[in-house]
């Protein structure tokens, strides 16, 4: 872009504090995801996008119209669309003959393609089908991922990064405890992945900690996994450096032990031992003409370690 | 009954409280892994696909996902909490798994031509107050913008100077001139832009001056030969014309078969170049180096020195302001330990600094 590179200047204040939101921040705002159809979709189809709107909806951009692009054989549009909107998550549903019922997960870095999973919808519950009380919208909800699958096998483990960057909301301090009550459950078993939304019940447990029941809200996937299109090792590791103002500064003189006693080190002055008072005497006592010679007893080592 | 024992009493105690923690422990062969941070939980327990395909899925699900709540809900309550506007908040530390950014992190600005020179002669920004006084409204005023001080572009009359064409308007003159002046910030704008991108700059020869000097016109001259179709090839030379400086030189490449012994001593002569390790010594560039290094060393003493001081010294021979030989005798102390550095004769500024300290 060239506005970004600073060769257009913001012609006024508005502009500009445009310009500032879209421009790469040390801390980032919360990812933001478009949730577009392709050329042709099915009910299911249309209606899943809907659901996971609702699920992402502050973060999210639903896009009304048909898109035709094929993300996995042209991504140029998608990275388009992106820099519109200026978000790096995205939901690409379609349907056709050869791939039913089809959702495509994805996230760029830099406005380019980082990852994308492809995943057929083999059964869907909707959000609207289940006649129970749902989640207030912005909820952040709790994720868990089951299965040895999602440690094991790289396209699931790639998988698990994105459903977690896709659902996990902003990034906050603090949460309030009551209003933990969404949880997204991700089951991976016997090559599908099973999707499953639940509104979580606190109840008393008689201790501090309350017993949880669950109760199904949807919108719930069977998926199975189809094409995946996962970024160069050096891509994915330039995605996630760090810039160096971020990382925490390393505290001088401080150091842990393995059961975690925290160890302080303090460097002191050499002290001078000729002025050390010691106990008076008379036989000790300075004359006015006799000089004292120096002593030189051994001088400990500058550094003592102190434990705190 | 009053001889039931204090023991089992304790045993009934303990037995109850293990009835209350039952509800809400589960076990699990492996443990958990918890990510607070992002309320992120991950069960690597191998799944009995037996279990699922005998219970009616839904509920062997939910069952599964009930146990992974429940534990990751007891991580969560262990977290330390308070209690903000009647609502109880538990502090959550920052996320364990790593997630791609959005953006690459931020460049810092790469400095300007002046940003550089500025640190290279060590001068400081200094900060200009907002209002300053007006003569003539006999008022405080803005520096610049809207009802500024000082403000030229507003005079109805503009007295024509002695020495110039009486015909000229003054006023086209002040405008085009302030033209300029933004055009040519722009100018350096854009090349500063190109600088820090590495991205050269077309056209350097013909960008308009006001006084061209020699060098500048011979370019000018070898650019327009070179403009031609047949880029300069059939173009005459003038009498007297030298051949043009810092153009670029065609390749030559020597014929694929002929002089072997030629080639044979190119190649040695490289191998030789490789082999001694020796740095060639430029030394119009060691020395522009050094003086470079020193202008820097001097601009860092005096940056370190004249923290609080304003603005440019006025050192200049010329000059013999009051106020700056005032400014001078201040420091003059330090202008003397200044002066103590070991400086060639040509950086004499700490020297005479200590001078005029001392008048």
């Amino acid at each position: 872009m060239t506005q970004s590179d600073g060769i257009v200047k913001p012609k006024t204040k508005r502009s500009k504090r445009f310009l500032e939101s879209r421009a790469p921040k040390l801390t980032e705002d919360v990812k933001t995801a478009m949730i577009m159809k392709g050329g042709n979709t099915s009910q299911t189809v249309t209606q899943a996008l809907k659901d996971i709107y609702a699920l992402k909806k502050p973060n999210a951009v639903l896009y009304k119209k048909k898109n035709i692009t094929r993300p996995f054989e042209d991504s140029t549009s998608l990275e388009f669309f992106s820099k519109k909107t200026d978000c790096s998550l995205f939901l690409f549903g379609s349907h056709n003959k050869k791939r039913p019922n089809n959702l495509i997960f994805g996230r760029l870095f830099d406005f380019h393609v980082l990852d994308m999973i492809e995943l057929g919808i083999d059964k869907f519950v909707s959000l609207s089908d289940i006649k129970l009380s749902k989640c207030p919208e912005g909820t952040k909800p709790m994720l868990v991922f089951a299965g040895e699958a999602f440690d094991t096998d790289n396209e699931h483990k790639r998988l698990k990064s994105l459903f977690t960057d896709f659902f996990r909301g902003p990034t906050v301090s603090a949460v309030r405890l009551a209003g933990l009550e969404h949880v997204l459950h991700f089951t991976a078993l016997e090559g599908k992945i099973y999707m499953r939304s639940y509104r979580c019940l606190l109840k008393k447990s008689g201790c501090r900690t309350p017993r949880i029941e669950l109760e199904e809200i949807g919108p719930s996937f069977d998926f199975t996994l189809r094409r995946t299109h996962l970024a160069s090792d050096d891509l994915y590791k330039l995605a996630h450096r760090q810039p160096k103002a971020l990382k925490p500064k390393k505290k001088k003189n401080i150091s842990h032990d393995a059961f975690g006693t925290k160890f302080g080190r303090v460097h002191m002055q050499k002290q001078d031992l000729s002025k050390l008072q010691t106990r008076k005497m008379k036989g000790l006592r300075k004359r006015g003409g006799g000089v004292v010679s120096e002593d030189q007893d051994g001088q400990t080592a500058k550094v003592a370690k102190v434990e705190s | 009954m009053a001889a039931c024992s204090v023991e089992e009493l304790l045993a009934k105690a303990e037995r109850e409280e293990a009835e209350k923690l039952k509800s809400i422990t589960v076990h699990k062969e492996l443990d958990v892994e918890f990510d607070i941070g992002n309320l992120l939980a991950c069960d690597k327990n191998r799944i009995e696909s037996r279990d699922f395909r005998g219970q009616k899925k839904e509920d062997f699900l939910r069952s599964l996902a009930r146990d992974n709540t429940q534990l990751l809900v007891n991580e969560i309550w262990k977290q330390p909490t308070e209690r903000v506007e009647e609502a109880i908040v538990v502090k959550l530390p920052d996320s364990l798994t790593p997630l791609p950014r959005e953006k690459p992190p931020p460049k810092p600005r790469p400095p300007t031509k002046w940003e550089e020179f500025a640190k290279l002669k060590g001068i400081q920004k200094k900060k200009k107050t907002n209002l300053v006084w007006d003569e003539t409204a006999k008022e405080w005023r803005r520096r610049w913008g809207y009802k500024r001080a000082k403000d030229d572009t507003k005079e109805w009359l503009i007295e024509v100077p002695e020495t110039a064409d009486p015909n000229e308007d003054q006023f086209a003159k002040r405008v085009k001139a302030k033209k300029e002046r933004v055009a040519k910030n722009e100018f350096n704008r854009l090349k500063n832009i190109a600088r820090a991108q590495k991205i050269k700059v077309p056209g350097v020869g013909l960008t308009p001056t006001a006084q061209q000097s020699k060098d500048d016109l011979s370019k000018a001259v070898s650019v327009a030969k070179t403009s031609t179709a047949s880029v300069g090839r059939f173009q005459d030379r003038l009498p007297k014309e030298k051949p043009p400086k810092n153009t670029g030189k065609k390749r030559k490449f020597e014929p694929l078969i002929g002089n072997f012994s030629n080639e044979k001593q190119k190649q040695l002569d490289m191998l030789k170049l490789m082999d001694s390790k020796k740095p060639k010594l430029d030394i119009t560039k060691a020395v522009n180096k050094q003086m470079r290094e020193e202008d820097r060393e001097e601009a860092a003493a005096k940056y370190k020195k004249g923290a609080g001081k304003k603005g440019r010294k006025g050192n200049m021979p010329g000059k013999g302001k009051g106020k700056g030989g005032k400014g001078k005798g201040g420091k003059s102390g330090g202008g003397k330990f200044g002066g103590g550095k070991p400086v060639g004769g040509k950086f004499g500024g700490g020297k005479k600094r200590g001078k005029a300290g001392k008048h």
